[in-house]
């Protein structure tokens, strides 16, 4: 093939943009879903998403089966590496005690201290999970929703060590093996690399809410706009008394709990 | 000069060759982890950093401890430095390399490490490690190379040579500095979010690493007829006396800012360390045994500088750089990450392919130590012949 001075100007061009731009051009591509063709509009938009979780609602129900826990870690390809040292999750079930360390009443309250509820990584406003990142393949969208790039991520686990949430999972092994079933329309992810909740960005990309907060058979989980004045999570923490975890850290966690 | 780094008696040679084992060992641990992930290691969920991690902040003090010949030398004409300066400088560059190394082998995508350069991330501290530690590397490399070339020629060196040397001496203050800023400002790891972590760091870098320069005088003296002089090591073992004494100060400090204020997260990690927590006291015989030696180190070491004992000064030495070997190379890392998020408390230790890998590093270091001191007796018997 022969390619004429004016093509090649052309892809030199191309190819100093793409080194240029903070996502190369390989990215761009690579990362193409059907949800990029939609037409404008369908994707859900938001000022800042956030997650509102009753806490009554989620411990009354009892037979959920952790619907929220599978519906996540079925639709984004996250093994069950069956020990706990090489685990890896998004969203799982922990002890209230564990989750608000310090805000749980030693009388009213106290009961929430040993019940699970879901944990998952907050979004945080100020993240320190992105700040240390050494190559920016962890970064806060204007949305506020915190995403990953497993593609560049080094391996390094600086974000991991910085996150006071514990929300952030690395791959100490080949995950493949441990997928019972692939979910073709999510990639998987190699070993070596760091994964956590995305807030369900593809998703949203599609019109569709996060695969948790859909799951949940008790409606606990509200997604939606907290710039939104109209929306539900703002009506919810307007009419509620809700906690975040570890506030004093300056954080800003966009999961909020009502209690 | 490089040539000389391979000439020796059959004695230097057997020592050579004896690194290799380690080395090869280590080399086929990394290919298996390579192949496998870092799962082969000790490290969980929990426990994000390990061994490798300790070892590359351990030995950034080691690096650093350099300027404890190069500035009293260089700034205040010290003479008795005049022999080891050039010691100094190189073990820093074998030190550094050593440190490069452990992060390397730590990654989980090592073939992806130039995207810390494709993309840099200014926010992140360890963008500014990257960049203090090869920065170091290659000036302890330059001003060590260009002062022992011009030594063999019997010349002064270069003009430009100064300010570099004058520039390695805060540099090597930054090195350490930044490793400490890795760990201090992170939010919710309570053992490390204090502003004594890099003070503290240096302190145990300027009394571990002249610790090891006296050793490796000592053993150059046993092993290559190699001089140090009298003077050079009194000066040194005071330098270890004092920054040891610092060291344990800053102990002192931080358990009763910890303890005294009352606040649980402040003493957890302490507590995990020195008493064990909820149970939990695996690490708890072993920082004892390395705050005993700090302390035990201190009246060892006043009494070798009065009475000039070579022996004496050695088990000192060897005290000093085993106790922090053992409270950074361990203990700091460990004990930062036993109470976990989730305020459970979660245990390590290494695995045998990752103690392997490590010590493989090491042997690498210490092969490139010997070369590079190899030429620079070399370099000292041809000026000096006997």
């Amino acid at each position: 093939m022969k390619i004429s001075r004016r093509t090649a100007l052309k892809l030199s061009l191309l190819t100093g943009f793409s080194l240029t731009r903070k996502h190369s051009l390989f990215a761009i591509v690579a990362s193409a879903r059907p949800s990029d063709l939609l037409p404008p509009g369908a994707a859900l938009k938001a000022g800042r998403w956030v997650m509102v979780i009753d806490l009554k609602k989620c411990v009354a129900a009892k037979d959920c089966h952790d619907a929220c826990v599978h519906a996540c870690h079925d639709t984004h390809n996250v093994p069950d590496m069956g020990n706990k040292k090489d685990e890896v999750k998004w969203i799982w079930r922990e002890e209230g005690a564990h989750l608000f360390p310090d805000q749980l009443g030693e009388y009213r309250g106290a009961e929430l201290a040993h019940q699970t509820v879901p944990a998952l990584c907050n979004h945080c406003a100020n993240p320190p999970c992105t700040r240390v990142c050494p190559t920016g393949a962890t970064f806060k969208r204007g949305d506020g929703i915190v995403v990953m790039d497993p593609h560049r991520c080094i391996g390094c686990r600086f974000c991991m060590a910085a996150c006071p949430y514990g929300s952030r999972s690395f791959n100490w092994k080949d995950p493949r093996p441990y997928l019972k079933k692939i979910n073709p329309d999510y990639p998987t992810r190699t070993k070596g690399v760091v994964e956590k909740c995305t807030f369900c960005d593809e998703r949203l990309a599609q019109g569709k809410l996060p695969a948790c907060v859909t799951a949940c058979p008790a409606e606990a989980m509200a997604f939606g706009d907290l710039k939104d004045e109209k929306s539900l999570v703002v009506k919810l923490l307007r009419e509620n008394f809700s906690i975040r975890r570890k506030p004093e850290l300056g954080t800003e966690p966009a999961v909020y709990y009502l209690v | 000069m490089l040539e000389k780094a391979f000439i020796g008696q059959s004695r230097y040679q057997v020592w050579l060759a004896c690194l290799l084992i380690p080395i090869a060992a280590g080399l086929a641990c990394y290919f298996n982890q390579y192949a496998h992930g870092l799962g082969i290691t000790g490290m969980s969920r929990d426990v994000i950093w390990g061994f490798y991690i300790a070892q590359f902040t351990f030995l950034v003090g080691v690096a650093a401890s350099a300027v404890m010949v190069v500035l009293p030398f260089y700034s205040h004409d010290t003479r008795e430095f005049g022999r080891v300066v050039i010691l100094g400088e190189f073990l820093a560059v074998a030190a550094v390399v050593m440190c490069i190394l452990h992060i390397f082998v730590d990654l989980g995508q090592p073939t992806r490490i130039l995207n810390v350069l494709l993309h840099p991330a200014p926010q992140s501290v360890m963008f500014w490690d990257m960049i203090v530690l090869n920065g170091y590397l290659l000036l302890n490399l330059v001003i060590g190379w260009t002062t022992l070339d011009c030594e063999r020629n019997g010349s002064k060196p270069p003009g430009w040579v100064k300010p570099l040397v004058y520039l390695s001496i805060p540099w090597a203050v930054s090195i350490h500095t930044v490793t400490a800023f890795l760990y201090s400002g992170l939010p919710g790891r309570h053992l490390w979010l204090t502003a004594l972590l890099a003070p503290r760091f240096l302190a145990t870098a300027f009394a571990a690493g002249p610790a090891l320069l006296i050793l490796l005088c000592l053993i150059l003296k046993k092993t290559a007829g190699f001089d140090a002089g009298g003077g050079a090591l009194r000066k040194l073992s005071i330098t270890v006396t004092y920054a040891m004494i610092v060291n344990v100060f800053f102990i002192a400090v931080e358990f009763f800012t910890s303890y005294y204020c009352g606040v649980p997260s402040d003493r957890q990690d302490l507590q995990y360390l020195f008493f064990g927590f909820e149970g939990h006291a695996r690490m708890v015989p072993w920082m004892w045994a390395s705050l005993a030696m700090a302390v035990a180190s201190i009246p060892v070491l006043l009494i070798s500088i009065r009475r000039r004992t070579h022996l004496l000064l050695a088990v000192a030495c060897g005290m000093v750089f085993l106790s922090t070997w053992m409270d950074k190379g361990l203990g700091l890392i460990a004990g930062g990450f036993a109470i976990t998020p989730m305020d459970t408390v979660a245990d390590y230790a290494p695995t045998l392919p990752e103690v392997l890998i490590s010590v493989g590093i090491y042997a690498g270091g210490a092969l490139l130590l010997t070369l590079l001191y190899r030429i620079v007796l070399s370099v000292r018997e041809e000026s000096n012949p006997v």
